[in-house]
């Protein structure tokens, strides 16, 4: 079967796919090498999507108070409380939350809705946390809300400066794009974030500012620019407002970033001296109580040189969900109207309701996502749908939001499971198509829609997110402006009103795709907007804006410290972020076992001078306290993080880690303009978690823990588990037996009491159901090992001395530990010479042989066909079983083996072979324990050129 | 010549003439006593001979050619009525003969519980191959009481059983072997047992065995009877030390000895288990073989010293696979290291103090035990091993747990692709 051109449901990257179907329900998933945004890359987390299949967890049926129910009866009931609501409290007492993982085509749908018939503004979205400031700002400057540059400026850059964007993990494929401009052209990369992050490693420079203060640091190149005679008269000649911001800019100090003035002056000097500038800027900027005036401090700087909109420069805001732009597009943001036209706007307002004969146009903004909130908790709002999106783990203050919803009269929400914060306060559920269920467009971070094309069909009574909202709207009496038969139709309509937008001289205006047959809807290649007179391409390149005077603005802006304050009570400032393989709350990325295992659980990142000084351990938990919260995190210590701040990521919730909640401690403060939340930029204070005994836990089934501490991931074999308490049970095997809900299994004691040690392994049906391993310290156990549920000598907590230890998973694509890398890295070093050798061999494949549970070596033999030169780290008592099934496999017995045993340690031993000859030699050479074996394949090789001359 | 008289054909006298004849065949001319009418073999496989799966043959260590050999004059079946210190002769009931050195090796009389009925015929000990045969010719489908679950009990019942018997255990304590095992390895031991046709009666205490000439039944103090036609006592032993007592030797527990196994009388020696060092009493056959190798020195007038060590026993029931080292006694500083898995029958208790292990008992599995023991005998620090000790050699070394890994979380550089 041919596979499906689809996009990647992660972030703003878009990143095109090939679904193929498996048959059985599930997809294989590569990257779309046709796809103009990754030419068929994937990152760790698009490669794992096939993981994240299965129905496990999925809504099936619509439910009213925890029931399975059918559809009439949930939208009829939908449609009477919002209806009731509407009449007794009028439209502004209801509300829409959604999402920018919704597709385009079910935003619109929803917006429609929202202010067109139900008549409020009150539709906001997740949207409001990730780039809000940048709406904001790019209106200030241009007009309208307008990316103007493309991925392509990406490639063609000298210098690419990342503002607030650990790019490497939140937008891999476009770190690779860099990283690719590095390699061909030399592109230098800067990195302004207050950590060290891993976008630094391929840097040039990092400058780790004080959180906050990106203002004064581009204030300061603003005043350089002017100082160095960098401005561009020419594009000034369409821009006002330079004197006011270089006015203000110069009245600011750069005190306030912490950095050095030569670190500074460093950067300003290459960021004027290098006209192909991109900065790329993401959360670190947007998610700030000042977010829209960094964004206007970053424009300012491309405005006054004119470096905005020709090929390698420009600012760019890179989108952390895949539609945001798409949200953006259809108006789902209170404070917009519909296709970039301005819910202020009186006559954008009457081309609107005239186009959708809408009965009561919304006439003024609503609540945005934390004021929207807010007035549930102030019951305000007394009917909330919520569509695709986790508020009550994501917003700030999130134990407060997540009180409001339980107590909101009537709380609907449309998502494709009930196992999230939010979905468990719903009194209705309805079940939602999943992604690859789906069909519609999603837009990009350059402004390209791409089609997300469905692969499989919707389990049970899942319905797409565009029917919910239809089938309510139909009951309410609009059924006729509602009545569609699918996306395209959609579609066609939301083209059509761009090209109205257009008419107005708005940017958004795909009107040139309102005709589109479906068919040719289908088949849509990814398009960049506009898609009408103008196609594709940058804006601004020669100045002109979307402002009614088409003059851009340069805005004045001055630094400001972040809304919360240090305290004696909260002496610490903590940042929150993304980790690289988990994604939002992990409704998905939780589901998959590969990228489960980068990082099982949450954590907090401290600067050793803050450990020492609260006598945090490494690997220990420890509590963070805020005025609105509290968290429990593992300990990372690590200078990433400057003294008094902390780090950690936002992904987990109640579901896998109820007290790593970490917006409970993020205040509420917004930003005045955007009204986007400052995530990063909390106050809190840290002591160690008094933990009386630390657990780990594996379980073929999921399991339930009910400790002060727990954290729980999917793994190889089921599921896995870090847990900690303050006090201790009298009997562990019982309060095991209850954790995993196994009361009759087997068990297996390994007990130390005068150490605070046990361990338990349950069996059934003689195979492992379940471990415990509880201690009084941090566990040093062979997790990777432990979550396979080893069959035997599993209480040890480790594979047996003489068989490999991969450690923890570094590479969750293909599942590689860093000690097999380690030993790799050292292996070369031992045979004088890179363990590639490039332009002769084009694939290295690195793995660990262990046996399997049926006696076969992993994959080893499947392996050999892919690569042509093979690192298998191993215990050596399987060495003849590995050759065995090389040759089986086809390679000869000729085949040239080296073997390298304890590579640079103590008697490092460096065997030269064959693949024939290989268990004798490692015999005689009375080789134990590990090795690293390098297996050359003469076929595709020229072995004699890689022969050491030794 | 120098004329030695040996009293006791057991195994630490024989393996002490072994020394001898090795060291200097013509130095000694031997008289060897021994109560038993016949010479020495390996006591410790009397219960595989019991449960027939070794013949007696195969157990002897010393024949009569080997006897012959090295001229030993051999008394055996004849008891030595007492010792004449004075004129430093043995008087035997075939007559005396006098010694320039004697050495006694008495070795131990099991103990035989007063309770009314213990003389009657059909209740005898286990302790020679005497009582081996006794058992063995009790016909099968008879009934047995073995009173007594320790090591020795065990291994008789388990035999007895084997030959076709009817067995019941009574024991004492509220478990078997209560001094090696905690109550939940004695009831895998139990269960063990059970699997096996042995009835296990615990905190059952013998009120007295009914008969009229033979043994009929055993009756306990809780009422309950016990039908029986052969009682087995196997409730300890107590060193054989009447001889040395009436010579006059110094006898407290047992007949005291320094470290060269002299006895108060410089021209006795003693060995085995008849002997008392530092207060110690031995039951075990590698003390005794360290002490024929020490007495053998001293009658050869070189430099020797006798040192306890540390032991280890093994349960010789085939099935029941238990080993047992060291000191396991509970105390301030003792700390218990316990792995249970009831499943598969297996359990093991290592005792640690200040950092060393100082006892280990396995049962079910007991293929480590000699790595622990060797931990014990070399007074290793276990400190670094503790987390895997329990799970024996095959688990130290190998790949070190970096603490790094203890968590999941990963330094945030720790980057490899993205």
């Amino acid at each position: 079967m041919t596979a499906i051109r689809s996009t990647c449901p992660y972030c703003g990257v878009g990143c095109g796919v090939l679904l193929a179907p498996d048959g059985t329900g599930g997809l294989q998933v590569t990257g779309d090498p046709d796809h103009p945004a990754n030419k068929g890359r994937l990152c760790s987390k698009g490669s794992a999507l096939a993981d994240t299949l299965g129905l496990d967890g999925r809504l099936l049926a619509p439910r009213i108070e925890g029931q399975d129910t059918d559809w009439d009866t949930a939208l009829d009931l939908v449609a009477a409380r919002f209806s009731e609501t509407i009449k007794t409290h009028g439209p502004d007492s209801v509300a829409f939350y959604a999402s920018g993982q919704m597709l385009t085509e079910d935003y619109y749908v929803a917006n429609k809705f929202m202010k067109g018939f139900v008549g409020t503004g009150n539709i906001d979205t997740n949207s409001r946390l990730c780039m809000d400031s940048t709406v904001a700002g790019h209106k200030r400057a241009f007009g309208t809300d307008t990316v103007p540059g493309t991925y392509e400026d990406l490639d063609e850059a000298d210098l690419v400066v990342l503002v607030g964007s650990n790019l490497a993990w939140c937008h891999p494929i476009l770190y690779q794009r860099v990283l690719a401009a590095k390699a061909a052209r030399g592109t230098r990369i800067v990195v302004i974030d207050p950590r060290r992050t891993a976008s630094c490693d391929g840097a040039d420079l990092h400058l780790p500012l004080a959180i906050g203060s990106d203002v004064a640091l581009f204030n300061r190149l603003l005043v350089a620019i002017v100082e160095a005679g960098a401005l561009d008269p020419a594009y000034l000649d369409r821009v006002e407002g330079l004197e006011e911001a270089f006015a203000a800019a110069r009245a600011d100090s750069t005190d306030p970033t912490g950095l050095t003035p030569d670190l500074i002056r460093h950067f300003c000097d290459l960021w004027i001296g290098t006209a192909r500038v991109v900065t790329v800027f993401s959360q670190g900027v947007n998610q700030s109580s000042s977010g829209t005036d960094k964004v206007n401090a970053i424009l300012n700087c491309h405005l006054a040189t004119g470096r905005i909109g020709r090929p390698g420069m420009g600012p760019f805001s890179v989108t952390g969900q895949p539609n945001a732009m798409g949200g953006r597009e259809v108006g789902g943001l209170a404070n917009t109207l519909a296709c970039h036209l301005d819910i202020e706007n009186p006559a954008h307002r009457a081309a609107v309701a005239h186009f959708w004969d809408a009965p009561r146009l919304a006439t003024r903004p609503g609540l945005k996502a934390v004021e929207m909130f807010r007035a549930v908790a102030g019951g305000r709002i007394k009917a909330l749908w919520i569509m695709h999106t986790n508020p009550a783990a994501t917003l700030p203050e999130a134990d407060g939001v997540r009180a409001a919803i339980a107590a909101c009269d009537f709380t609907v929400v449309s998502d494709v499971t009930a196992a999230t914060d939010t979905a468990r306060l719903a009194d209705v559920l309805l079940p939602a198509a999943a992604w690859a269920e789906k069909n519609g467009t999603v837009t990009n971070s350059d402004r390209t829609i791409s089609r997300q094309r469905a692969a499989l069909t919707p389990p049970g009574l899942a319905r797409p997110d565009w029917w919910h909202i239809a089938e309510v709207a139909r009951r309410l009496g609009y059924g006729r402006a509602f009545d569609y038969h699918g996306p395209p139709e959609i579609f066609r309509e939301h083209a059509a009103l761009s090209g109205i937008a257009g008419g107005f001289g708005r940017d958004f205006d795909i009107s040139g795709l309102a005709d589109l047959s479906d068919s040719a809807y289908a088949t849509l290649p990814p398009t960049r907007w506009p898609v009408a007179a103008k196609r594709g391409g940058r804006f601004f390149a020669d100045g002109g804006s979307f402002h009614a005077d088409a003059k851009m603005r340069m805005v004045p802006v001055t630094w400001r410290a972040p809304a919360a304050k240090h305290t004696p009570r909260f002496p610490f400032r903590l940042n929150t972020g993304r980790v690289r393989d988990h994604w939002h709350t992990m409704t998905r990325t939780g589901r998959s076992a590969r990228l489960s295992a980068h990082l099982a659980e949450p954590f907090v990142e401290i600067h050793p001078q803050d450990a020492a000084a609260l006598h945090v351990a490494p690997d220990t938990l420890v509590e963070l306290t805020a005025p609105t919260g509290r968290a429990i995190l593992r300990a990372t210590v690590t200078d990433a993080v400057q003294p008094g701040t902390f780090f950690a990521p936002i992904h987990w919730t109640a579901e896998m880690a109820p007290s790593g909640r970490i917006d409970a401690l993020v205040a509420g403060a917004t930003d005045p303009i955007s009204g986007q939340p400052e995530c990063k930029a909390a106050v809190c204070a840290a002591r160690p978690y008094p933990a009386a005994w630390y657990g780990f836990a594996v379980s073929a089934a999921p399991l339930a823990p009910t400790c002060g501490y727990w954290a729980v991931a999917r793994s190889a074999g089921g599921w896995r588990a870090e847990l900690a308490g303050t006090d201790s049970p009298v009997d562990w095997e019982q309060a095991a037996r209850t954790l995993f809900d196994l009361p009759e299994a087997e068990a297996q004691v390994l007990s130390d009491p005068a150490r605070g040690v046990t361990r338990l392994a349950f069996r059934e049906g003689g195979r492992l159901a379940a471990a415990l391993f509880v201690g009084p310290r941090p566990l040093g156990l062979m997790r990777d090992y432990l979550t396979t549920l080893p069959d035997t000598d599993t209480l040890t907590g480790r594979a047996p001395a003489d068989r490999p230890d991969p450690g923890p998973t570094l590479c969750s694509c293909f599942g590689i530990g860093v000690n097999t890398i380690l030993a790799a890295c050292a292996a070369a070093a031992a045979l004088g010479r890179g363990l590639t050798s490039r332009g002769m061999t084009d694939t290295l494949v690195l793995t660990t042989a262990r046996r399997q549970k049926d006696g076969a070596l992993a994959d080893v033999p499947r392996l050999a066909k892919r690569g042509t030169e093979l690192a298998i780290y191993m215990g050596v008592s399987t060495a003849a079983d590995l050759a065995a099934d090389l040759v089986a496999s086809g390679m000869s017995p000729d085949t040239r083996v080296e073997v390298v045993a304890d590579a640079s340690k103590r008697g490092e031993t460096v065997l030269r072979t064959t693949l024939g000859t290989m268990a004798l030699a490692i015999r005689e050479a009375e080789i134990s324990g590990c090795a690293l074996i390098l297996v050359t394949n003469p076929t595709a090789a020229d072995v004699s050129a890689l022969r050491v001359a030794s | 010549m120098e004329k030695l008289v040996v009293i006791g054909a057991g195994m630490a006298s024989g393996r002490l003439l072994e020394h001898l004849f090795e060291a200097d065949p013509d130095r000694f001319e031997v008289t060897l006593f021994n109560a038993e009418p016949r010479g020495n073999y390996n006591r410790i496989m009397l219960s595989p001979v019991l449960s027939g799966e070794k013949s007696y043959a195969e157990i002897v260590t010393h024949d009569d050619d080997w006897y012959a050999a090295h001229n030993v004059t051999c008394r055996f079946g004849e008891a030595v009525e007492r010792i004449d210190r004075h004129r430093r002769v043995v008087v035997g009931v075939n007559g005396e003969v006098s010694y320039d050195r004697l050495v006694i090796a008495t070795g131990s009389a099991p103990f035989i519980v007063p309770c009314p009925g213990h003389d009657l015929d059909g209740v005898i000990a286990y302790r020679d191959l005497d009582d081996t045969n006794r058992m063995i010719d009790t016909a099968p489908g008879s009934r047995a009481v073995v009173i007594g679950g320790g090591l020795l009990g065990l291994e008789a019942a388990a035999g007895l059983r084997l030959r076709g018997m009817e067995v019941t255990v009574l024991h004492l304590a509220g478990h078997l072997m209560e001094r090696q095992l905690d109550p939940a390895a004695g009831y895998l031991l139990s269960a063990d047992l059970e699997r096996r046709g042995i009835a296990v009666m615990t905190e059952a205490s013998t009120r007295c065995i009914q008969g009229t000439d033979a043994v009929e039944a055993v009756e306990l103090e809780n009422g309950t009877v016990l039908p029986a036609d052969l009682v087995v006592m196997a409730v300890g032993i107590r060193p054989a030390v009447a001889l040395a007592r009436e010579a006059g030797l110094t006898v407290n527990r047992a007949i005291e000895v320094d470290a060269q196994m002299q006895t108060s009388d410089p021209h006795i020696l003693a060995v085995g288990e008849c002997v008392e060092f530092a207060g110690q009493l031995f039951g075990l056959v590698a003390p005794l073989y360290d002490q024929a190798k020490v007495l053998a020195a001293t009658l050869l007038g070189e430099p020797a010293a006798f040192a306890p060590k540390q032991l280890s026993t093994k349960l010789k029931v085939t099935g029941c696979d238990l080993f047992s080292a060291g000191d396991f006694a509970e105390g301030p500083g003792r700390e218990d290291i316990v792995f249970r898995d009831p499943a598969r029958g297996i359990y093991k208790r290592l005792v640690v103090e200040d950092d060393r292990l100082v006892g280990a008992v396995m049962y079910g599995d007991t293929a480590d035990g000699n790595w622990f023991f060797g931990l014990i005998k070399d007074g290793t620090d276990v400190a670094e091993m503790r987390e895997t000790l329990i799970f024996g050699p095959a688990y130290q070394g190998g790949a070190a747990q970096d603490p790094m890994a203890a968590v999941a979380a990963l330094p945030a550089d720790a980057e490899i692709c993205g």
